[in-house]
């Protein structure tokens, strides 16, 4: 496949994950919105496959400094964002009768 | 990318996508979250066949230094990650989100740079969509890296005005301009100077964005710049080719537009009003009607409060940001238990921005062990508060203010209220005459059918409970 093939392939992706993020939450009520928002910031934590990534070929000072900085980052976007969420939602039980 | 990882990724996502839609229910919501944990565990985990020298003894050996590092890396993130989030009161959690959202802005900014610096010197990889998107992450990224850290020191009460000078527009409009301007000679020149000036006013950029909008505006500031992460992170996931950071990253885009328009939407403001309406600046000239001057207020004790509660047949409770900085929730609860025993109706009425964030009340509340089917939306209680014998107002101001209403000079004209002056009688449990986060006189406290409880939160339903003990 060409390289341009590949690029309409990851957008088509794209546009799909946009109309999938809108339909998902649509429904969310208020009373979530905020382990929400928590959740989903936990999700974009995922820019540590990438920090991972340019740090595992950096080759020079620059890199080697940004890179490590966002791995630090990216690993406590991930692992802070699904604990605070978790501690939230366990005070969502429902009253024991 | 091989086939293995490809099916892997699309488990991750598919995962993603649950876990979201299961966060839609109280019952399914931990499931949900447990559930895109385990997504990013496997698209992080099936990341390890892409890495350099992974199948080769002696390319492993070259860059094991940077295997280390990724190691350390990690485990720092570990540690300051689960920290945070353990030590974290539930009171302080917006600014905790945001922080977490700052850490993953300045991330997704970072790897573009990287990328950018690494590729652009080689005429084979780079093309004008290479650095397009490497310069849209960038800019994205370090708007929501800095922005983050502002909202965060202004709920924190870092900062706790609104920043305004004269000259703003102009100043925002010569940094919009040169970050256009930069961006265009980056594409045309390829040069590295110039995007690391690129990279550093699109920092300062975040900064001046965020300081003039005011800490009540704040969740929607951090909901938009969430989505702007995920942005970041969809378009990082373009540049290096990772179909897992393009869905994950979308996926949180797309719904964090959704709910940033969503609160906008509770506060009835537009986005752009929240953006450059800079809130502050009204407040400080008008907004107090002008009217409250001669009018007086009334305050009552708190055995007299309990003897009206115990008469009451449905009270409703408005809590606000005020119990939760007083710790107040488990008195609350206690109080509720004790009208409870009587056979006294008790409800909460939640207003969509009651606390610092939507839903922030609730988990409060929550951890008090508030059953949440006792908790109302506004629209769901709103026609009931006619029928209400009591209405305590405990730390909330804003919410219940009718300047909302009827006053169209006032900054928070339009949002909608909790009509509590529908009540047979209102108490507003208060610390001082001090007007609430948005700096907003309240004319409620001086209508006819108010009384005010002044005292900290805590103290005075502590109070109140005992006093209700003592009412035959």
């Amino acid at each position: 496949m060409n390289s341009s093939i590949i690029g309409l392939f990851l957008f088509y992706i794209f546009v799909m994950a946009i109309f999938v993020g809108f339909e998902v939450i649509s429904k969310v009520p208020v009373i979530l919105h905020t382990p929400l928002m928590s959740g989903t910031n936990a999700i974009h934590g995922i820019i540590l496959i990438g920090g991972i990534l340019i740090l595992a070929s950096a080759n020079n000072l620059l890199s080697f400094i940004c890179g490590f900085i966002a791995v630090v980052f990216g690993s406590i976007n991930v692992f802070g964002g699904f604990m605070v969420t978790h501690r939230m939602l366990q005070m969502f039980k429902r009253k024991k009768r | 990318m091989n086939l293995i990882i490809g099916i892997l990724y699309l488990i991750a996502a598919v995962l993603f996508i649950l876990g979201m839609k299961l966060l839609s229910s109280p019952e399914t919501a931990r499931l949900g979250n447990i559930l895109s944990s385990i997504g990013m565990f496997i698209a992080i985990v099936s990341t390890i066949p892409l890495l350099p020298g992974i199948t080769n003894k002696s390319i492993f050996q070259q860059h094991l230094i940077n295997y280390i590092l990724i190691i350390i890396a990690i485990l720092i993130g570990l540690i300051v990650g689960v920290f945070g989030a353990y030590a974290v009161k539930m009171t302080a959690i917006p600014q905790m989100v945001a922080i977490f959202n700052g850490v993953g802005g300045g991330a997704a900014a970072l790897v573009s740079a990287i990328e950018f610096f690494t590729h652009s010197s080689n005429p084979q990889t780079i093309s004008y969509f290479f650095v397009i998107t490497t310069l849209f992450a960038s800019l994205v990224g370090a708007v929501s890296f800095t922005g983050s850290v502002i909202a965060f020191s202004k709920l924190q009460g870092l900062i706790d005005k609104p920043v305004t000078y004269s000259l703003q527009k102009i100043v925002n409009a010569i940094i919009m301009f040169g970050i256009i301007l930069l961006g265009l000679l980056t594409i045309f020149s390829d040069s590295h100077i110039i995007f690391g000036w690129f990279f550093i006013i699109s920092l300062v950029f975040g900064i001046l964005m965020t300081l003039p909008i005011g800490g009540a505006d704040m969740p929607v500031v951090i909901a938009l710049l969430n989505s702007f992460t995920g942005l970041a992170v969809a378009v990082d996931g373009f540049t290096i080719h990772n179909i897992a950071m393009i869905i994950g990253g979308t996926l949180v885009g797309s719904s964090g537009t959704l709910l940033t328009l969503l609160m906008c939407k509770a506060m009835n403001r537009s986005i752009t009003n929240v953006l450059f309406g800079a809130f502050g600046k009204i407040t400080s000239s008008d907004s107090s009607g002008g009217t409250t001057g001669d009018k007086t207020i009334k305050s009552i004790t708190s055995d007299e409060v309990a003897i009206m509660l115990a008469y009451a047949q449905l009270v409703i409770i408005v809590p606000g940001y005020g119990l939760a900085v007083a710790q107040a929730q488990h008195q609350v609860r206690e109080l509720e238990n004790e009208l409870e025993k009587r056979n006294i109706e008790v409800k909460y009425a939640i207003h969509p921005v009651a606390g610092r964030m939507p839903g922030h009340m609730n988990v409060l509340l929550a951890e008090a062990n508030v059953p949440y089917d006792h908790l109302y939306e506004m629209e769901q209680i709103n026609p009931e508060f006619q029928r209400a014998d009591v209405v305590l107002v405990i730390g909330a101001n804003d919410v219940v203010n009718p300047a909302a209403k009827n006053n169209p000079g006032s900054p928070i004209y339009g949002m909608p209220i909790l009509n509590v002056q529908q009540a047979k009688q209102v108490i507003v449990l208060k610390r001082s005459m001090n007007p609430g986060f948005s700096g907003i006189e309240n004319e409620l406290f001086y209508n006819e059918n108010t009384r005010m409880l002044f005292g900290d939160a805590k103290d005075s339903v502590s109070k109140l409970i005992n006093e209700l003990k003592k009412v035959k």
